[in-house]
């Protein structure tokens, strides 16, 4: 869901996407760098992103990954879906804390 | 098809996975080492940060594979390096495999072409058959008076001399009934069949419809041949259609070539069939109808058969048992036995093998006990070991399935090439979709059979102890192993085959040096069949005259006479009365002998001797005193001594016999037959009021060369009849195709005898050898501590020998039984001959000997000091 919300912002590589998401969380989420190989290639597989080699800024041949339409479909429904669940979960909480 | 695509891009995938990981890595050294850090820390921290390359990047391939088929997949290609690194080991099992399956793809196509394959005609389970052998008036009163079939047919077989476009060739095929395509349900392929309305009395459809493969050879397919006439036995019929294409009658080995109606057989063959109540020569097929069951219906026969023996006194004891027609519904059988008993013998040399496999593999599972504890320590689930083992024995034995159904394959077109004379046998055994689908079956089963035991072995592994000592749990050689009775199953079932084999074989000579009562050297033989040519009743023995005649003018050609058959080539018979019986019924027959119609001079041709009284002379025709020759057997049997020269016995009202001389016993159809009573009788006398058969043989003596007398007899007999195929050949050949059976099967025994015999010195070495070398280490320590030779070799062969001799005792008793069995299925004569015994007990001790002499050497050749320094 990050990488896909990450990705819709703008086309990214691997590592500017670890930075990225690193930055967004101000580092609260540790997670082991390689570990995003793994679910991009799912995503790759399942259709939701595409990948191209292309030349970075740094003049780096990178290979950047593309939203696609399928993947923004995804997207919503997973994030609508997970907001349902936080809804929820507060609705739940939030009897304890008054 | 994207699945396809995926395929052959996921190379490509993979590449640019590790390629996009290696660019990440790099830049984040270059990040790190922008912030002030060495290369080598910025290399150790941005791995460390990454995590696994290796593992990151399987579980990047993962979303691109079939995990469950590529594991198998993978298995398959470790079976494969597996088995390619001990050749002689994957050889060996997969030709034992072969050997074993290919045995069950023969007997297999033999039973599923004989016993399970349906009649090809329209809903083949309710038909069934009536009875064994019927007459045609007993088949009309079956008819009329059952109420379980809604409709029953008759035919017989039927040999003639087959003339189209004035070439005449021999050819069988069957009388039938009016109503026997109707009954069965069929269609023609052309033109149309005969039918019961068009019947009016004898002789009253001289109709032919053809079968398609005589149609095709013959006719050259073509539609013109509606309408043409052909001759039978030089008399006209119309061919009015042609059967369908896949059907080749109603009995199993016989392709009929043709088919008339039954109201037309007499014209044809000169016998009447129709009003005689004892004469049985038709098969009976009904259609049950619907809602009845065999069950009914055969009591509904039974009931009719009780009323009309009451009936007719020629039908007295009449029984009638319904059946699915042929091999397979007839109880008694001899192919239906012996394609079983094939199948028995075969299915053993299988688990034989399978027992023998299942050692060696459980064997290669211990050798690999360490490798294996290892796969199991470092994570490998115990079922994905299992696994591995499991993937390596049905490979082996789908390799060696495939060989095996391959070479069966080559054996069954040779088998389907046998042909017996001019008979239209045919055995279809071709391997269809069943046999392939048995085939491979059998190998799967065969190859989870003996991966069970080393699966069982890695299940029970216990990992700590297989990596700390490099040891094989020592339990299994306390208590009795499994391995242990494996072996012994393995030498039960060696010996019963070796005992099996042996005592075929010995059968097989027996008979081969069984006395015939004849002397076929330089006999030729030559056939001719009178009624073929069309040759009348009353000419008949003008002929016969004359054919004789023309062969004694053969020069070379020292003695001739004629007989109608002779032994090993054709049979007849008769039912003999003793000389007071007042009623010609069935049940005061007191035994049928077999009777051959000679001419004077046949036995010295023939080479029999006699023993008393005189042999036939030209004064023995029409008129004159009926006389016979008979055997020592038939004197026996009649009249309990064998001077019974001028004894007498009648045959049929009003045929009375007198006995001129008797003559030694012989063999008649098959040399292993016991004695059968035979008479002989003047061929100028006929029986009765019957020249007896049609058929000639003349029997040539000389010493000239066999093509030379074959050419020579041929030439000078087609001249006396022209309109009738003659048959040449010697009697030497005629009586070497009677014993083919008997050779095939007992080839096929010797084989499954030796082959059970290399089984199980393979399987006793295997496991001598195997727990000499797992014992190595205890059988030092013996040695260091003083044990003597004796010691060590009782101590590592004394269960080996002693499951050789269980294992031996069963499988000569269990043997013996088979043996038995086989004798009566083979006719070979039944033994239990001391010198066969003795013979297998030696074959197994020699085997037993020969397979433990060389692991006795290894166990004895142990040096301690090495043994115990090197572990």
């Amino acid at each position: 869901m990050m990488i896909l919300q990450s990705l819709r912002r703008q086309p990214m590589h691997g590592y500017a996407l670890v930075q990225h998401i690193k930055q967004r969380s101000n580092e609260l989420l540790q997670v082991e760098e390689g570990s995003l190989y793994p679910a991009l290639q799912r995503m790759l597989k399942d259709n939701l992103v595409k990948a191209q080699w292309e030349t970075s800024a740094s003049n780096r041949k990178v290979r950047a990954y593309r939203i696609t339409p399928a993947g923004i479909k995804h997207l919503e429904r997973e994030v609508s879906s997970f907001e349902q669940m936080l809804k929820g979960i507060h609705l739940v909480l939030a009897p304890a804390e008054s | 098809m994207s699945w396809l695509r995926q395929l052959f891009t996921r190379r490509q995938i993979y590449r640019d996975l590790s390629e996009e990981i290696q660019q990440h890595l790099a830049e984040k050294v270059e990040a790190l080492m922008a912030e002030g850090m060495s290369r080598k820390d910025a290399e150790y921290a941005a791995r460390r940060e990454f995590g696994n390359v290796a593992r990151i990047e399987e579980s990047g391939h993962e979303p691109w594979m079939w995990p469950r088929a590529e594991s198998i997949l993978a298995d398959i290609r470790f079976a494969f390096r597996k088995l390619r690194h001990s050749p002689g080991f994957s050889l060996t099992a997969i030709l034992t495999l072969a050997v074993g399956i290919g045995a069950n793809v023969v007997t297999f196509s033999v039973l599923n072409g004989i016993l399970l394959h349906p009649l090809d005609v329209p809903h083949p389970e309710n038909l069934l058959q009536i009875g064994e052998n019927e007459s045609y008036p007993d088949y009309r009163d079956y008819q009329d008076r059952n109420q379980s079939f809604s409709g029953m047919l008759a035919y017989k077989v039927l040999s003639v001399g087959i003339g189209i476009n004035k070439s005449v060739s021999s050819s069988w095929g069957n009388a039938a009934s009016g109503n026997y395509f109707d009954v069965l349900g069929l269609q023609p392929a052309l033109g149309h069949f005969f039918h019961a309305s068009e019947e009016h009395g004898r002789g009253s459809a001289p109709y032919i419809v053809l079968s398609y493969d005589f149609w095709q050879r013959h006719l050259a397919a073509s539609p013109r041949a509606i309408g043409k006439i052909v001759l039978l036995n030089q008399h006209p019929f119309t061919v009015i259609g042609v059967a369908p294409q896949n059907f080749h009658g109603t009995d199993y080995f016989f392709w009929p070539d043709y088919w008339i109606p039954a109201v037309n057989a007499e014209q044809v063959t000169g016998w009447d069939d129709f009003d005689w109540r004892r004469h049985r020569g038709f098969t009976l097929l009904g259609r049950l109808k619907p809602g009845i069951t065999r069950q009914q219906a055969t009591q509904n026969m039974e009931a009719i058969a009780r009323q009309m023996a009451k009936q007719y006194p020629d039908d007295e004891g009449l029984t009638l048992t319904v059946h699915k027609p042929g091999p397979a519904g007839n109880s008694n059988d001899p192919t239906k036995k012996a394609v079983l008993g094939m199948t028995l013998l075969a299915v053993l040399v299988l688990l034989a093998a399978c027992a023998n496999l299942a050692g060696i593999f459980a064997a290669r599972a211990a050798d690999r006990s360490s490798e294996l504890a290892i796969r199991l320590a470092i994570g490998s689930s115990r079922w994905a070991v299992a696994r591995q083992l499991l993937t390596e024995a049905v490979l082996v034995s789908l390799i060696g399935g495939i060989v095996g159904t391959f070479f069966a394959r080559l054996l069954l077109a040779a088998i389907a090439q046998i042909r017996v004379s001019d008979f239209p046998a045919h055995f279809l055994i071709a391997p269809d979709l069943r046999v392939y689908l048995v085939a491979i079956a059998l190998s799967v089963a065969s190859g989870i059979v003996f991966a069970i035991l080393p699966a069982r072995q890695v299940w029970n592994t216990d990992v700590l102890q297989s990596i700390k000592s490099n040891y094989v749990a020592a339990g299994s050689f306390r208590r009795f192993a499994m391995r242990d009775a494996l072996l012994f199953i393995q030498v039960a079932v060696c010996t019963l085959l070796v005992t099996s084999a042996l005592v075929a074989v010995q059968g097989m000579v027996q008979r081969l040096h069984a006395p015939l009562g004849i002397a076929p050297g330089g006999v030729t033989l030559a056939q001719v069949d009178l009624k073929v040519a069309g040759v009348p009743d009353a000419q008949s023995r003008i002929v016969q005259r004359r054919l004789l005649d023309a062969t004694a003018a053969i020069p070379g050609v020292t003695a001739a006479a004629t007989s109608d058959y002779v032994p090993f080539l054709g049979i007849w018979g008769w039912g003999v009365y003793s000389w007071d019986t007042t009623q010609d019924t069935p049940s005061h027959v007191a035994f049928s002998a077999i009777c051959y119609s000679v001419s004077p001079g046949y036995f010295h041709v023939a080479g029999t001797h006699l023993l008393s009284g005189r042999d036939f002379t030209p004064g023995d025709k029409l008129g004159a005193p009926t006389v016979t020759i008979v055997n020592e057997t038939f004197a026996r049997r009649l009249f309990g001594t064998t001077r019974a020269v001028g004894k007498r016995f009648k045959l049929f009202q009003p045929v009375r016999l007198e006995i001129i001389g008797v003559v030694e016993d012989g063999k008649y159809a098959d040399p292993g037959e016991d004695p059968e009573p035979a008479m002989f009788i003047a061929y100028a006398q006929g029986i009765g009021p019957y020249v007896v058969s049609s058929p000639i043989t003349v029997l040539a003596r000389s010493s000239l060369p066999q093509d030379q007398i074959t050419r020579a007899l041929h030439n000078a007999l087609s001249q006396v009849v022209t309109t009738a195929p003659i048959n040449v050949l010697s009697w030497s050949d005629a009586i070497d195709r009677s014993m083919m059976p008997a050779r095939t099967a007992a080839v096929v025994l010797g084989v499954m005898g030796l082959m059970a015999a290399l089984l199980a010195a393979t399987g006793i070495f295997g496991m001598a050898s195997y727990s000499v070398s797992k014992r190595m280490r205890e059988q030092g320590i013996r040695i260091a501590l003083g044990a003597q030779r004796y010691q060590v070799i009782r101590s590592t062969l004394s269960r080996p020998i002693f499951i050789l001799l269980g294992g031996s005792c069963i499988g000569l008793i269990s043997g013996l039984l088979v043996a038995r069995l086989l004798a009566r299925l083979v006719s070979f004569p039944s033994t239990s001959d001391p010198l066969v015994l003795s013979c297998v007990v030696l074959t197994m001790m020699l085997l037993g000997l020969a397979s433990t002499w060389i692991p006795a050497r290894r166990a004895l050749a142990i040096d301690p000091a090495r043994l115990l320094r090197e572990s």
